[in-house]
């Protein structure tokens, strides 16, 4: 074991049916230090963590934990927390329906009875240390996502750990959570506990991390110093390719995305929805891409939902093509030719048990109608297209979507829509959680659409790809359009001058 | 120390894997396997089980008679109602518990409908067709009920039908104004027992004839897809203009089409009625064979004909206890225990751990090093 290490991984193997998932992967984590594990989607770095934490059981190699003599025996999570390993996943693993401080214990309580004064006393006390915005008795589900993040992340600093996994903890948080959970890891780094860090915000790793490890399609490319590791280079690394320059896509598809010219596609007056946005308008021309921005809950998401249909309309009228027409529920914006990525591709997008084939055929199936069903052969055809189209990366076209990348599902929930051939795409964060090489196709395919005339809506929580992407920019703040951007005024200077509310308010 | 001998080219193919566990993992393995364990079981313990013979009924026709006969006659109901089962699972990861009494209410309105209000009638007071129309719209609409309870109020299932379970008997015995009607009219009987000149038993031509429709139904229509989208991710399938109250609802509703055939069988049999005894938990039978089936109560993904394969092994097991003479009240306790055996093999972690029996010397090797 080397000097300082409290955690070492040496040869690591782990094969799935069709996939080898990690190859002789080698990972060491030192005392104190904050390492961060990068590589695509489907490179390995969930199944490190799951074998690390004995979620799956690994099939070679063995794992090391400081000041144990010999090779750790990890077989369960019970396993893992035991020799001071925790872990805090990107989906929330609590129970809404227990309080904050019920969460934060159970399963830690030793002998029979619980002593809820104390329980409850201890976990206020944690609360207040790190600065959560939660009271101890309040039940969890009322909580909001990044509160409730916080709490796991509490409940595994309590267990005393030596070693601290963060998977994705980012993901659902704005900047300020995101600076003080990164407060709150640079404390624990000084008390001596190593991080691992999952993540796919490129800022956040040169943010916080001292080390790089980068794993490429379950084989490890290396471990860096990050000083050592600018960051055009670790993003090729991830590739394994150089990178071909992402702020150069819009010029390489002929900037289709600034042309405001063109009859608008759909125009919405005073819409608003049960949601809680107040009355906005709306309007997208042909071959526009424009985008909503704004803070975490500032209400992008709601605004899109309400035109599609997918909460309740309040009021307002749409208009497309021109003509009237009345939207109440999805199906209704469907046959207007609109599409819409939800924002949650897990619990909105995909239908997880079924294939990928039924997946992507399942927009166009409904449109077509409960009585005309796709031939078999019909089905395959479409699928196959889009898979090749796509690349999505699956072992058939049978195989169930949840058994797919993050990344790839969303390029299945992208070809649902595409099959549909809808004048008007709205996507909703169509690239968070995946990786850096399908956010740059993704990316590129909204400037292709525009360019064929289609329509897009773009959101995204990182700036820079909206920027890449848009030609105008609806502004949202305290759920309501706040301002709207075009042509020079596209700077990420006053984007955020605008979210705060500055010279526009 | 030696690092186990493992060819990741073996690990990674699954076209390589043995025909053995690619059996094994397929849904309607289990309910195959136990029918042919019962089969095989009776076929040692006395071949005679399956002999088949010509006699005459009590009209002096001539008839089939014989233990297998007796198992595809009087699965007929089960097979019908786990159909509908099926769906109403899949679309809302939950059972209906009604169904037996909403069976007794379906007899009873085609009972009163044919007897024309009179405690005994020698002949039929309405076309039998348009009586069966009457009491599959009753049941439609008990469905129609339970399913607007689950899929609008968003009830559980079980508590939502509980209403209809408990209610439902009662309900049967007021249509009827709590008399006992007695249909005395032959061809009444015929859908229960034997058309003229046939010696194979009505009930399994109506269990074939539904199974088609069904086949035809999932063929034809998104009713599958849809059921199961439903089933699986209700958000995603709104999103994608499905309606997912209406497919519940609708689920529930075709299963009350399927209790009125079950049953108007069922009272067809006897030409007549007792209301708190006619399929006495037969809902407890049809949910057990959808489980049997290998679908998971949970909904989502189904699986139709494991279903049927289900309530198949359930009658089988239940014939070949009546021929080992086992007491009816004994009966629940030895049933008890094959159920509990097929529901454990069947169960996800059991079926790993047995997918895993082969390889298990490599890999207490490698963890002992």
């Amino acid at each position: 074991m080397q000097q300082g290490a409290v955690l070492e991984m040496r040869g690591i193997c782990k094969y799935f049916p069709g996939v080898k998932a990690l190859q002789n992967v080698d990972f060491t984590l030192r005392t104190g230090e904050i390492h961060a594990l990068m590589g695509e989607n489907g490179a390995g770095k969930s199944t490190l963590i799951k074998v690390l934490t004995g979620v799956y059981p690994k099939d070679g190699g063995e794992i090391h934990i400081g000041g144990v003599d010999g090779a750790a025996v990890i077989r369960s999570p019970q396993d893992a927390q035991n020799a001071g390993i925790s872990t805090v996943y990107q989906e929330i693993t609590l129970c809404p329906n227990l309080s904050v401080a019920e969460n934060m214990y159970i399963g830690r309580t030793r002998g029979m009875g619980t002593n809820w004064k104390k329980m409850n006393q201890g976990a206020e006390k944690i609360l207040r240390s790190l600065g959560i915005p939660a009271r101890a008795q309040q039940q969890l589900g009322s909580c909001s996502i990044a509160v409730q993040q916080m709490v796991a992340i509490a409940r595994a600093v309590d267990m005393e750990c030596k070693v601290l996994i963060l998977d994705e903890p980012t993901s659902s948080l704005d900047e300020q959570e995101v600076q003080k959970l990164f407060g709150l890891m640079r404390d624990l780094k000084a008390k001596g506990v190593g991080i691992i860090f999952v993540t796919h915000f490129l800022e956040q790793v040169y943010e916080v991390c001292d080390r790089i490890t980068v794993l490429r399609d379950g084989q490890l490319v290396g471990e860096y110093v990050i000083e050592d590791l600018p960051r055009v280079q670790l993003v090729s690394k991830m590739l394994g390719k150089e990178l071909d320059d992402m702020a150069d896509i819009k010029s390489e598809v002929g900037g289709a995305g600034v042309s405001r010219e063109g009859a608008p596609v759909l125009e919405a007056r005073e819409l608003c929805s049960s949601a809680g946005i107040k009355p906005f308008d709306f309007e997208i021309r042909r071959g526009e891409v424009n985008g909503f921005t704004g803070l975490l809950g500032s209400g992008r998401s709601e605004c899109v939902r309400a035109i599609f249909g997918a909460d309740h309309v309040t009021g307002g009228s749409v208009r497309v093509n021109g003509r009237d027409v009345k939207i109440h529920k999805p199906l209704d914006a469907m046959k207007q030719g609109i599409g819409y990525l939800p924002e949650d591709r897990k619990g909105d997008g995909i239908v997880g048990d079924l294939s990928v084939r039924e997946n992507i055929i399942l927009a166009l199936q409904v449109m077509k109608g409960f009585f005309r069903p796709f031939s078999r052969a019909q089905a395959v055809a479409f699928a196959d297209e889009y898979i090749k189209l796509l690349e999505i990366k699956t072992a058939s076209a049978d195989t169930p979507i949840k058994s797919l990348s993050g990344g790839n599902q969303q390029k299945c929930i992208l070809a649902r829509w595409l099959l549909t051939d809808p004048k008007y795409l709205i996507l909703d964060e169509p690239t968070r959680g995946i990786d850096i090489g399908t956010k740059i196709e993704i990316q590129k395919l909204v400037l292709k659409l525009a360019a064929a005339g289609k329509s897009v809506t773009f959101i995204s929580s990182e700036i820079d790809e909206m920027l890449r992407t848009c030609s105008r920019l609806i502004v949202m703040r305290d759920r309501k359009a706040v301002g709207e951007l075009t042509g020079e005024d596209l700077t990420q200077a006053k984007i955020m001058a605008t979210i705060a509310g500055g010279d526009e308010a | 120390m030696s690092t186990p001998v493992k060819d990741p080219k073996t690990q990674v193919k699954r076209p390589d894997e043995s025909l053995f566990k690619r059996l094994t993992r397929h849904q309607m393995f289990i309910p195959l396997a136990a029918l042919t364990l019962l089969v095989l079981f009776n076929l040692i313990a006395d071949p005679s089980f399956f002999a088949v013979s010509l006699k005459e009924n009590s009209l002096g026709n001539p008839v089939l008679s014989g233990n297998l006969i007796s198992v595809l006659d009087n699965a007929s109901e089960l097979v019908i109602l786990a159909i509908g089962m099926t769906l109403v699972t899949a679309s809302s990861g939950g059972q209906d518990i009604s169904v037996g009494a909403t069976m007794a209410i379906a007899g009873s309105v085609i009972l009163r409908m044919v007897c024309g209000g009179q405690i005994t009638a020698d002949t039929l007071h309405m076309p039998l067709i348009l009586a069966v129309l009457i009491g599959v719209l009753a049941t439609m609409l008990c469905g129609a009920f339970n399913g607007a309870l689950v899929a609008y109020f968003k009830i559980q299932p079980m508590v939502a039908t509980l209403i209809m379970y408990t209610a439902g008997r009662s309900i049967a015995a007021w249509i009827n104004n709590n008399e006992l009607p007695i249909m005395n009219d032959l061809t009444f009987k015929y859908a229960g027992t034997f058309l003229p000149g046939i010696p194979v038993p009505t009930p399994i031509f109506i269990t074939i004839f539904v199974i088609v429709v069904f086949w035809l139904v999932l063929k034809f229509t998104n009713l599958g897809l849809y059921t199961q989208s439903v089933g699986i991710n209700p958000n995603s399938s709104r999103l994608n203009g499905i309606n997912p109250q209406a497919i519940k609802l609708l689920t529930y509703v075709i299963l009350g089409v399927c209790v009125a055939v079950a049953g108007f069988i069922r009272v067809s049999r006897s030409g007549s009625i007792n209301y708190s005894r006619i399929a006495e938990n037969i809902e407890m039978d049809a949910i057990l064979a959808v489980a049997l089936g290998g679908n998971a109560l949970s909904g989502g993904k189904f699986n139709i004909y494991g279903s049927i394969v289900g309530a198949y092994v359930i009658q089988f097991l239940t014939t070949t206890l009546y021929k080992y003479e086992v007491p009816s009240t004994a009966l629940p306790a030895y049933k008890a225990v094959v159920v509990i055996l097929l529901v454990v093999l069947s169960a996800p972690v059991v079926r790993e751990k047995l997918s895993q029996v082969k390889k298990a010397p490599a890999k207490t090797a490698k963890e002992v090093s």
